[in-house]
């Protein structure tokens, strides 16, 4: 809501200045989002009239005149406006004026002709942008006057950021009624008198759904002169209002809406044929709207038509039949309650948003359509002269919003605030904003007033008292509470500690958008639907992730186009899962992914430079998994994933269940993805790796461990991790530690075979080994890898 | 040769040893079997009973003496010979170390983290919950019924008419007060999404919030709470101040200012007291209990904590970005 600071100041007058008004306001949960001034600097402007106007000598498009300035001589001015005349009261810069722009205005020649002055238009006071020639002062215009002062442009304008809960504000009526509670001091508010009828005139007016619109006050206005102009002073209250002037009839229809905070709407009452009805529209029923679109309704719109055919959609906005034009001689005002629940969420379904609607849908005051009406009126015959029809009013008393009443207890709230405030100001604040207070033993019984729609239940009232109260007032305190432990499951891995292992390991955390390119995730995930956002940002915003690798991946892309080709990034975060039997429709996974690319590690003098490859990427996951302090149960096995090299992927499993992925991207995708080079990403559930046993502690032997090596040869399409797996089924008596610590294929060994070298610790907790013992364990080994897998032993 | 003669010719000879090999002959010569200091014991047979005491007294004062310079000069090799192999082993101790690449977290989290630590210090549980929600825990519960205003100030990103990404965290205070009575203390952070991308939006950003319900908690309380978190949260003297606001959620409501050292108001949060409503609608008793609850945007945090200015590099992942955060 923009509003001029000195209309306000004609209902109340604090000793502020704007910017403290606008503070306390602000202060008050009124925000006031800015304070312009109505016009830009000038100076030296003044009123004068032209009192002869005649053709430049040498100049077609220039007109020489004399203007009255209310000084002894006349001024000479050179004008080049089409629309200056001889008798016109203009604004007129005087030699010294300054106009914005440090625009200064000094005695000129204009093709030999002097000129002492310049008259003005709107545009070159920076007061609008038209360019419509030389402003047109009203008759009365006093010569001579400054022009600030005429307009009285020593005004600003406050734009004030209303909640949607104050639409009592909405109108100067409103902020006045809360600047006057907020200085205690008396709000004027003018007294519109009801216009007397000069003409029996009338048109009935029938309800037809007395819930949507319980009160409908109409009038006819006879033989009204709709090409007069708005008066200035009208005019510069909407421009400072951001309103710009249309015509009499709809510029005081604005007139009203901002200053009482009542939309109104005006028919051309020849248009209208038979009863206005209020009742909702048939379904798709049809309406061409004012702007000229056509709407099709449904039953649950509100509507104003007469007998024959729909004329607008209530309180929303009107239709193109119906609305006053040049042509109207006789009009048709509306001033009418509809009931919020009749307007909320219409306007918006038909993307439609007017100053009507958004005061609607919050809530208009029931009790006001007779003032407004009896305003608007006196308005138009003022401006645009006419006789007015008796007001014809139908309503409902039984739909009409009831004044609600509303308990305060003085125990709940001092609990609530915390403080305890005196009972007099309490009272004096309720009575301020406009309530009917009763104190009670217990504390106040609250009338509500019918224009505040947002007052239903004690804490309505305890904000109110505590915002006009003052926040600033109410000190801290710090919150008392039971002492009592957060608790924390050991057996529970968190997120941040698989993410600070990677994190040591030289991933940096990344955090990338839900939402992902569906081009990119239908190549890596193409049998997998995803979620999609019927309007997203953008088509690359609006497929939910099915995976944390597209982001991931774009991250990498993103970086290597900016010269950073060694990467790596982790994220955690919920993929999305269309399921119908889930909740919403879709499962919510929480997923930990990491990608790599570029170098294996830092280059540094003394090494040589190797590409990151699977076993790094394997190695990190390896690190996350033995936090849980069950690797064993981890298997990683040989996979097809349809973004990952069908030669370099894993399903990682732990005991039977599949928990994620890791392995390098299809390189058939990386040109498409944006990628340089070979990329590896794993990807695994949080929800099956976050649970870790709570350790059991068992006594270290004192007794001497054994290592005994064994290279072994095997075809090298048996995979080394069933070869491990194997030698730890068979459990090997003593056996406490297997490792693998050389792979070879070469020289020395059988084409299509390879040699794989293993450490076996043995260990017994009670005694120290017997060469026998170890020899029969190894042996055993070797036995079941002879038979199982074809070993031999290499020499 | 006067056994004088003897000492100071094997402590020449010693002097001149410069190696180990070198030494031990000397050694030899002097003390070894027929070495010229045992020659001279092997003759005190020749001396009177009456002067062998004393003679053989002054051979061995000259053995020791003979001994200890060759014990002298043979550390002295030793350490020459470390030294040396010493200084071969010299290295350039200005070359770099061999770097184990390490990285760190996103901004966002560290400041959810710190978050995290200051309300868990005081007895705030984290909970998080789903991010396509429907429309009873993002909106009705809330007491933003269909319709609302403030609804379409939301800007939300629908799937359904009833489902959407959720537009803030308090779906999740709702579900957790649909399980557990009070006395509550949660904060729930995560992301959020609104229908909005230019300089100061991004369609995806993440909040905090926090809820405690309790039987006394007031709005006093309220203030209390945010105005040490603000001025711990920042490390600094800031001034701090609740400017009245309108959430469906909560009544009194409340928006909090922030003025850091010769800077202006900036806004940082939302809060108020749990509407009775939304107490109602979880199965709360409104009147035995009260609570209070609040939200922040953890990117604006973030970018007046560290000095951030564009609001999209924290989406971007660009590592010279995320790097000065490790």
């Amino acid at each position: 809501m923009k509003f001029s600071e000195q209309w306000l100041r004609t209902w109340v007058n604090p000793t502020l200045d704007s910017v403290a008004l606008s503070e306390q306001l602000s202060m008050a949960g009124l925000e006031v989002d800015g304070i312009e001034p109505v016009a830009e600097v000038f100076s030296g402007v003044v009123v004068g009239e032209v009192v002869k106007c005649w053709q430049h000598p040498d100049a077609d498009k220039l007109q020489v005149t004399e203007v009255n300035l209310g000084t002894d001589e006349p001024t000479t001015i050179v004008c080049g406006a089409p629309n200056c005349r001889q008798g016109l009261k203009v604004a007129v810069a005087t030699v010294g004026a300054v106009l914005p722009g440090d625009f200064k205005i000094k005695k000129a020649k204009l093709r030999g002709q002097p000129s002492h002055g310049m008259l003005c238009s709107n545009s070159e006071l920076g007061l609008s942008e038209d360019h419509d020639g030389i402003i047109e002062l009203p008759a009365d215009a006093p010569v001579g006057m400054d022009y600030r002062e005429y307009l009285d442009l020593n005004d600003v304008v406050l734009d004030v950021d209303l909640t949607p809960n104050r639409a009592d504000c909405l109108g100067i009526r409103g902020i006045a009624r809360e600047v006057g509670v907020l200085n205690r001091i008396e709000v004027t508010e003018p007294v519109f008198e009801a216009v007397v009828p000069t003409t029996d005139e009338q048109r009935a007016v029938v309800l037809d759904a007395p819930a949507a619109c319980p009160r409908y006050l109409g009038r006819v206005v006879r033989n009204v002169n709709v090409k007069a102009d708005s008066p200035l002073w009208l005019q510069e209250r909407l421009r400072r209002s951001g309103i710009r002037s249309i015509d009499p009839v709809v510029d005081i229809t604005n007139y009203v809406l901002l200053e009482l905070g009542h939309p109104m709407h005006a028919f051309d009452n020849d248009k209208l044929e038979g009863a206005v009805h209020v009742r909702m529209a048939n379904t798709e029923e049809k309406l061409t709207l004012l702007d000229g679109t056509e709407v099709t309704l449904q039953n649950d719109v509100l509507v104003i038509a007469d007998e024959q055919k729909p004329l607008a959609m209530a309180g929303i906005f009107g239709g193109e039949g119906s609305g006053v034009t040049e042509a109207t001689t006789n009009v048709f005002l509306e001033s009418a309650f509809f009931s919020p629940d009749a307007i909320a969420g219409r306007a918006r379904r038909f993307g439609l948003h007017t100053d009507a609607s958004h005061r609607y849908e919050r809530g208009v005051d029931p009790e006001l359509q007779r003032t407004a009406m009896e305003r608007a009126t006196a308005l138009l015959l003022d401006i645009c002269g006419g006789e007015a029809g008796p007001i014809v009013e139908a309503k409902d008393d039984t739909a009409l919003p009831q004044a609600a009443q509303v308990t305060l207890r003085a125990e709940r709230l001092a609990r609530v605030l915390g403080i305890t405030i005196a009972a007099d100001e309490v009272t004096e604040i309720l009575q301020r904003l406009g309530f009917a207070v009763t104190q009670t033993a217990e504390g106040w019984q609250v009338t509500v007033p019918t224009f505040r729609f947002d007052i239903s239940i004690e804490e309505d009232l305890i904000e109110e008292v505590a915002r006009i109260y003052g926040y600033h007032r109410i000190q801290a305190a710090a919150p008392a509470a039971q002492l009592r432990m957060i608790p924390r499951q050991e057996a529970q891995l968190t997120t941040t500690s698989f993410k600070r292992t990677l994190l040591d390991r030289g991933y940096q955390e990344a955090i990338t958008y839900s939402f992902v390119d569906p081009k990119h995730q239908a190549l890596l995930f193409d049998e997998t639907a995803a979620l999609t956002l019927p309007f997203p940002i953008s088509v690359e915003m609006s497929s939910m992730r099915v995976s944390l690798w597209p982001g991931l991946i774009s991250a990498v892309a993103h970086n290597q186009k900016r010269q950073q080709q060694s990467l790596a990034f982790c994220e955690t975060g919920l993929r999305f899962l269309p399921d119908e039997n889930a909740e919403n429709g879709v499962v919510q996974q929480p997923m930990i992914a990491g990608i790599r690319a570029g170098k294996a590690a830092p280059e540094h003098w003394s090494d040589g430079e190797r590409a990151v490859d699977f076993y790094d990427i394997k190695g990190d996951v390896e690190a996350i998994l033995a936090l849980t302090g069950a690797a064993h149960e981890f298997r990683f096995v040989a996979d097809q994933h349809p973004a990952l090299h069908p030669g370099q992927s894993a399903a990682i499993f732990r005991g039977n269940k599949r928990v994620g992925y890791v392995g390098a991207v299809h390189p058939q995708f990386e040109k498409k993805l944006g990628l340089n080079g070979r990329t590896f990403v794993f990807e695994l559930e949080l929800a099956a790796i976050s649970a870790r046993a709570v350790p059991q502690a068992q006594p270290v032997s004192k007794y001497p461990s054994i290592r005994r090596d064994l290279a072994i040869v095997v075809k090298d399409t048996i995979a080394a991790g069933e070869i491990m797996a194997a030698i730890e089924n068979i459990g090997v008596n003593n056996l406490v530690s297997l490792n693998l610590f050389d792979v070879y294929q070469g020289a020395g060994v059988t084409e299509g075979h390879r040699s794989l070298a293993l450490s076996l610790i043995l260990q017994n907790p009670e005694r120290t080994l017997e060469d026998s013992e170890i020899n029969t364990a190894v042996a055993a080994v070797v036995d079941m890898l002879t038979s199982e897998f074809g070993a031999t032993l290499r020499e | 040769m006067a056994l004088s003669d003897i000492v100071a010719a094997a402590q020449a000879a010693v002097a001149e040893a410069t190696t180990p090999q070198q030494l031990d002959a000397v050694r030899v010569e002097y003390m070894g079997k027929k070495g010229q200091l045992t020659e001279q014991l092997k003759s005190l047979g020749k001396l009177s009973p009456e002067e062998r005491p004393a003679a053989g007294q002054a051979i061995n004062e000259a053995k020791q003496r003979v001994q200890e310079l060759i014990n002298a000069r043979n550390n002295e090799l030793k350490q020459a010979e470390l030294a040396e192999k010493l200084a071969a082993e010299r290295i350039d101790v200005s070359l770099p170390g061999r770097k184990a690449q390490v990285g760190g977290f996103h901004p966002v989290t560290k400041t959810i983290q710190r978050i995290e630590a200051f309300f868990g210090d005081l007895g705030f549980r984290t909970v998080e919950g789903p991010e396509v929600e429907d429309d009873f825990h993002n909106f009705d519960a809330l007491n933003i019924p269909a319709n609302h205003p403030a609804r379409a100030d939301h800007d939300t990103f629908y799937f359904t008419p009833t489902t959407m990404l959720r537009t803030q965290t308090s779906g999740v205070q709702i579900r957790t007060m649909e399980q557990e009575q009070p006395p509550l203390r949660i904060i729930s952070p995560g992301r959020v999404y609104r229908n909005d991308y230019d300089q100061t939006h991004t369609p995806m950003f993440h909040q905090v919030e926090g809820l405690m319900v309790d039987t006394d908690v007031s709005f006093t309380q309220l203030k209390g709470i945010l105005e040490d978190f603000l001025v711990n949260f920042f490390e600094e003297e800031l001034e701090v101040r609740f400017r009245p606001s309108y959430f469906p959620f909560t009544e009194p409501s409340a928006e909090v200012d922030v003025r850091r050292k010769d800077g202006k108001w900036l806004e940082v949060l939302g809060c108020g007291m749990v509407h009775p409503s939304v107490l109602q609608a979880v199965g709360i008793d409104s009147e035995k209990y009260t609570g209070f609850a609040f939200g922040m945007g953890v990117e604006r945090l973030t970018m007046l904590r560290y000095g951030v200015n564009d609001l999209r590099a924290f989406f971007e992942n660009d590592v010279r970005f995320l790097k000065q955060f490790n």
